[in-house]
């Protein structure tokens, strides 16, 4: 018993750090691949290869100036960084980062909590991210911060939907909630996207405007809100937003390399003749190139396209993804009566 | 009318076919070309560890030439100050007392010779005014400075040090 809850205790650490740290080495990669996009270099001067710029740029944050507006309403605009930070990090909990690991008998999943209602969880954690961008925006007595945040919450809600939706399909293939079954019943190559590519497509462009990423950057786009709800703020405060962005980007691209690519998962994993401890050693670092993978995907769209206009945002959100997850939903329960 | 480049697409008003409704081909289209660029050369110069080469044509700060004694060119005859259109160049003549004929080569030679780094523009008027080939612009850059004072060269910023010539043929006139 004591073993199962040191062991628990240094998963969740673990996963902890492991956020952190993949989420401050997106701020360098993001770089990176913007400049590599750009016919540039990148950062390049701190460190190898730049390596030690997000150190560099944790620092500068941290000893910069705060300022809080002396009309804000100061306990909302210290509340909303830390909330999108909390509800960012606390999704990374039903997340299976890999197999189980077996010692001395006793099985130890790799997984923060195997939540039931995992997928349901992260959904409800993501959805009150939001009130940390509107109370943030909101607080900041900004028209521009005020606007932002409407954007934000707005575009959030709308494209939940869709999202949802999305994930319905998939819900009803597997008949399980738990992010662990879901990841379970895609063993080999078996994996959801081949079933589901419509779905797929729709809940990555949800995704997308759910992590508030280019196109969808609408809520902080520079060229008309100046920052958006992100205005006002400044030093560590606006280090917690920008930061949870990364944080919600990692998340989301675990959630999706989980639900459609098979999470831990990998071809020919049961001829490779490896012992349970090894194969779950592989198939964690397996899951986390998909991750990254994902992560690079995200950047590269984001330094490929330009943003949406409010309207066709709206327009794309309620008019067409909704509908198609809407026909997704009913096709999946079609294939699932014919073929079942 | 006839159009000036071939490059030239004319607009229409054209109903969206279904691949451009879609989107999704456009997207994947403009990434394939940002992943182009990821493989293609960078055009960043790596600016501590290499300097780019100068155009030949490039106008820096001024030089005030000595002749093959070692003598200053400069006559003060204030031609230069003249042409100058940013009113960047003060000079104070004075006459070439006995035993100095190794120091100047005409017999009135600047006392006192001023360029106001702030407000010159780096046309290279003043050389072109000069009938003595005293002063030339170099390649070399005008360094930053805390204060303005700083940015006033005297003459002993700008003539020419007997050990460090500066080569200035690129720039003498061709008659």
């Amino acid at each position: 018993m004591e073993l199962a809850l040191l062991v628990k205790i240094l998963i969740v650490v673990g996963v902890f750090v492991l956020t952190l740290l993949v989420a401050l080495y997106s701020t360098w990669a993001e770089r990176k691949v913007s400049a590599v996009m750009q016919d540039r270099i990148g950062p390049n001067r701190a460190g190898p290869f730049g390596l030690l710029q997000p150190l560099a740029d944790g620092v500068k944050m941290f000893t910069k100036e705060e300022i809080i507006p002396n009309t804000a309403n100061k306990f909302l605009f210290v509340l909303g960084p830390c909330l999108a930070m909390l509800t960012a990090g606390m999704t990374s909990a039903v997340i299976p980062w890999g197999d189980t690991f077996v010692i001395d008998g006793q099985e130890f999943t790799l997984q923060a909590a195997d939540v039931n209602i995992g997928i349901l969880y992260a959904f409800g954690v993501v959805s009150v991210g939001v009130y940390g961008i509107m109370l943030g925006g909101w607080a900041s007595d900004n028209k521009y911060s005020l606007i932002g945040a409407i954007r934000a919450s707005s575009q959030m809600i709308s494209y939940e939907l869709a999202m949802g939706l999305s994930i319905i399909a998939i819900i009803m293939m597997t008949g399980s909630l738990s992010i662990r079954e879901i990841v379970d019943q895609q063993p080999g190559f078996n994996w959801n996207i081949w079933y589901q590519p419509l779905g797929f497509v729709i809940f990555f462009i949800c995704a997308l405007a759910e992590t508030n990423r280019a196109p969808f950057d609408l809520p902080e786009c520079e060229t008309e809100l100046i920052g958006g709800y992100h205005t006002e703020y400044s030093s560590m405060k606006l280090g917690f937003f920008l930061f949870a962005e990364y944080f919600n980007m990692f998340i989301s691209s675990a959630i999706i390399a989980a639900v459609y690519f098979g999470g831990y998962n990998f071809p020919f994993s049961d001829q490779l003749g490896l012992s349970q401890n090894w194969l779950t050693i592989v198939g964690s670092l397996v899951f986390f190139a998909k991750v990254i993978l994902g992560i690079l995907v995200f950047m590269w769209i984001r330094w490929t396209l330009p943003r949406f206009r409010y309207d066709q945002l709206m327009k794309l959100g309620w008019q067409i993804l909704i509908p198609l997850a809407i026909v997704n939903v009913l096709l999946t329960g079609l294939g699932i009566i014919v073929f079942k | 009318m006839k159009a000036l480049t071939n490059r030239a697409k004319v607009a229409v008003d054209k109903e969206y076919t279904l691949a451009e409704r879609l989107y999704l081909p456009a997207v994947i289209k403009g990434m394939l070309i940002t992943l182009s660029h990821v493989f293609r050369r960078k055009a960043t110069v790596k600016y501590p560890e290499v300097e780019k080469e100068f155009a030949p044509v490039y106008r820096g700060h001024h030089v005030l030439k000595r002749d093959e004694e070692g003598r200053e060119n400069c006559t003060a005859c204030g031609l230069c100050a003249v042409a100058c259109p940013a009113e960047a160049i003060t000079m104070t003549a004075a006459e070439r007392k006995k035993g100095e004929e190794k120091l100047y080569r005409e017999e009135k030679y600047a006392k006192v010779y001023e360029i106001n780094m702030l407000r010159c523009i780096f046309c290279g008027l003043c050389e072109e005014a000069c009938p003595k080939e005293a002063i030339f612009l170099t390649d070399e850059i005008v360094k930053a400075d805390y204060n303005r004072k700083g940015f006033v060269y005297g003459k002993d910023k700008l003539v020419e040090k007997m050990d460090n010539r500066i080569d200035i043929t690129k720039r003498q006139k061709k008659y």
